[in-house]
């Protein structure tokens, strides 16, 4: 250690700090952390399977097209309905997001780094926020890719006429739909798991009775599925996927929500989450069960 | 903008578990040493200080500001922790420079104070490996660049000799000395009692989460008025002055040195002893070499407050 060099008397109190570059030096390092990173890697396949299984579609209806299309584009933008509704919303993007978000605090903890971010002169509330937009960056990032490369191609083995369909047709309507579903899926259920690992040692149980209450949702009394992120999601999704029997008769229809309500509506929600776990880590303290 | 750090009757229960009780103390700047056994309260004081756990009770102030505003206080205040855990796939600088981002300082001023902080601490080179495959006393050094990167008024250090290999240990209490002599306010807590016997100005010593003492070392010491003083003379004739003291009811040991050039003596009243060897030296013509307490010393005073255990280490 160099003595000499530490002779310079303390410096003064920095005071032109800004909100915003404390907020990016938050998700700059998150984001070296999460992006990439070893642990994450089964949220890296929940994302990229079912683009697997989409390049596979694409593969394997190119060779049997050669002897003629056995379905239509129509069929397989409602085949990717389904795959959107009961995998992505319902499995990928939540379980993706509950890894992510209730890693951001929880995981600090778990690995006793916490106090570096809570010795930093930085407000609790912009360091849930940092942390958040940090979560959200890799989520949407994540996920939409996949949701749109999966999109692009499910009909890719279509050829000129699905490139027609995108360009002149609904696709890219469709395809914009989807995208802006999956963000707001993100930052839904962005807000829910930021929460539950704040508050939840383990977050797998508060996780598992969302899930199961999210998949219940098609099945409760009307006023019941408004209490729910999927609820206001599946009312923006831009293709309805039909319900096969025997279920269809099972299934409590509602009014869907309307647009302008649904998304506002979410984004409150996740705002009025948020504001909670940052009001709740402004009295946090550093307690790593020692 | 008071100069102290200043706890008014703060206790901290983890339940039905205690963590200090009713402890008000005022710390002036140097070097303050706490010292005490495992689960005497040390950690907990330290964390309550950098507003890291709250009070159940009391109030603390540092330079004036509570810790309810980590905002202010955080800029004040540097601390090393003793939790060996960094943020994963993060190198030395990146370490630094990341948490100076979150302090709001401009990237070229984090640059600047991450090489600065890298280079006090010897880790400069090292800057670019990641934090996972230093050595322990590297991620020891590291976790005090980062403590001091923003140059704080009060530096806080949980065990910070802790994996230190001797010359580092050396440097690193010559920084520590220099912080003090600053103006600063170093607070260390370390098991070594031998080093902070050398680098502290002040210590608090603690057990089972109360303050046992406080003060300058020499002050505490004579405050101990059970256990007799022992004190070391070096002269010519040590069985001539340890006739003498026999004599003296004050005295209740006298031990000549192996050597036959010394004499260690024990007694309840040090300035009657001290009055007596002038005496003698006036009366005898002994030739006194040196005269020093033997017991005036944290080790000392560690074993007669709060016990055996831990003080030899």
């Amino acid at each position: 250690m160099s003595a000499a060099s530490a002779a310079a008397p303390p410096a003064a109190v920095h005071k032109d700090s800004s909100v915003l570059r404390q907020i990016g030096g938050v998700m700059r390092l998150e984001l070296k952390k999460t992006f990439l990173s070893r642990r994450g890697w089964w949220i890296y396949f929940l994302a990229l399977g079912p683009l697997g299984i989409t390049l596979l579609h694409w593969l394997v209806e190119s060779r049997i097209g050669r002897n003629g299309n056995r379905h239509s584009i129509g069929e397989d933008s409602i085949i990717f309905a389904g795959i959107f509704m009961f995998y992505y919303l319902r499995a990928g993007i939540f379980f993706g997001c509950m890894g992510i978000f209730s890693n951001l605090f929880r995981a600090e903890m778990l690995e006793k780094t916490l106090h570096y971010y809570f010795l930093t002169p930085l407000r609790r509330e912009w360091l849930v926020a940092g942390k958040y937009l940090a979560g959200l960056v890799m989520a949407v990032v994540l996920f939409g890719a996949s949701v749109a490369l999966s999109f692009l191609t499910i009909g890719g083995h279509f050829g000129p006429n699905w490139t027609d369909y995108l360009l002149h047709g609904p696709g890219l309507t469709q395809l914009g739909g989807y995208v802006l579903v999956t963000a707001l899926a993100c930052v839904g259920y962005g807000a829910v798991f930021l929460m539950s690992g704040l508050f939840f040692k383990n977050p797998m149980i508060p996780a598992a009775v969302v899930w199961v209450w999210e998949n219940l949702n098609p099945f409760l009394p009307s006023l019941l599925k408004k209490i729910s992120v999927i609820f206001y999601l599946k009312s923006l999704c831009p293709v309805e996927v039909p319900i096969p029997p025997p279920f269809n008769v099972m299934v409590v229809d509602a009014e869907p929500t309307p647009f302008w309500v649904a998304v506002p509506g979410l984004l409150a929600l996740s705002l009025i989450l948020l504001m909670y776990s940052a009001a709740s880590a402004r009295t946090t303290e550093i307690s790593y069960g020692e | 903008m008071s100069d102290h750090i200043v706890f008014d009757d703060v206790s901290r229960f983890y339940g039905e578990v205690l963590g200090i009780n009713n402890v008000s103390l005022s710390i002036p700047p140097g070097i303050t040493s706490l010292v005490g056994p495992n689960g005497s309260g040390k950690t907990t004081l330290m964390n309550l200080l950098c507003g890291l756990i709250r009070p159940t009770q009391g109030s603390i102030s540092v330079l004036g500001i509570t810790p309810d505003h980590p905002e202010k206080l955080c800029r004040l205040v540097g601390y090393c922790a003793q939790f060996d855990a960094f943020p994963k796939a993060i190198t030395g600088y990146q370490f630094l420079y990341s948490f100076l981002l979150m302090f709001g300082f401009a990237p070229a001023e984090c640059d600047r104070r991450t090489r600065e902080s890298l280079s006090v601490v010897g880790l400069l080179d090292a800057a670019a490996r990641p934090v996972a495959a230093y050595s322990k006393g590297m991620r020891q050094r590291v976790k005090l660049a980062q403590a001091i990167a923003h140059d704080p008024k009060v530096i806080i250090l949980d065990e910070p000799l802790n994996g230190l290999d001797p010359l580092a240990r050396a440097e690193a209490i010559a920084l520590f000395r220099q912080w003090g002599d600053k103006g600063c306010h170093v607070i260390v807590s370390s098991h070594i009692l031998h080093e902070v016997d050398r680098i502290s100005d002040q210590v608090i010593l603690l057990s089972q989460g109360y303050v046992v003492a406080e003060g300058q070392i020499h002050s505490v010491r004579s405050e101990v008025k059970e256990q007799p003083m022992q004190i070391l003379v070096r002269c010519d004739r040590p069985a001539l002055l340890a006739s003498r003291l026999f004599a003296q009811d004050h005295v209740v040991e006298a031990k000549i040195a192996t050597d036959g050039k010394g004499l260690l003596l024990r007694t309840r009243d040090a300035d009657s002893f001290y009055l007596l060897l002038n005496r003698v030296i006036l009366d005898s013509g002994l030739e006194v070499e040196s005269v020093a307490p033997a017991d005036d010393d944290v080790n000392s005073v560690y074993q007669y407050l709060i016990g055996a255990e831990g003080a030899a280490q």
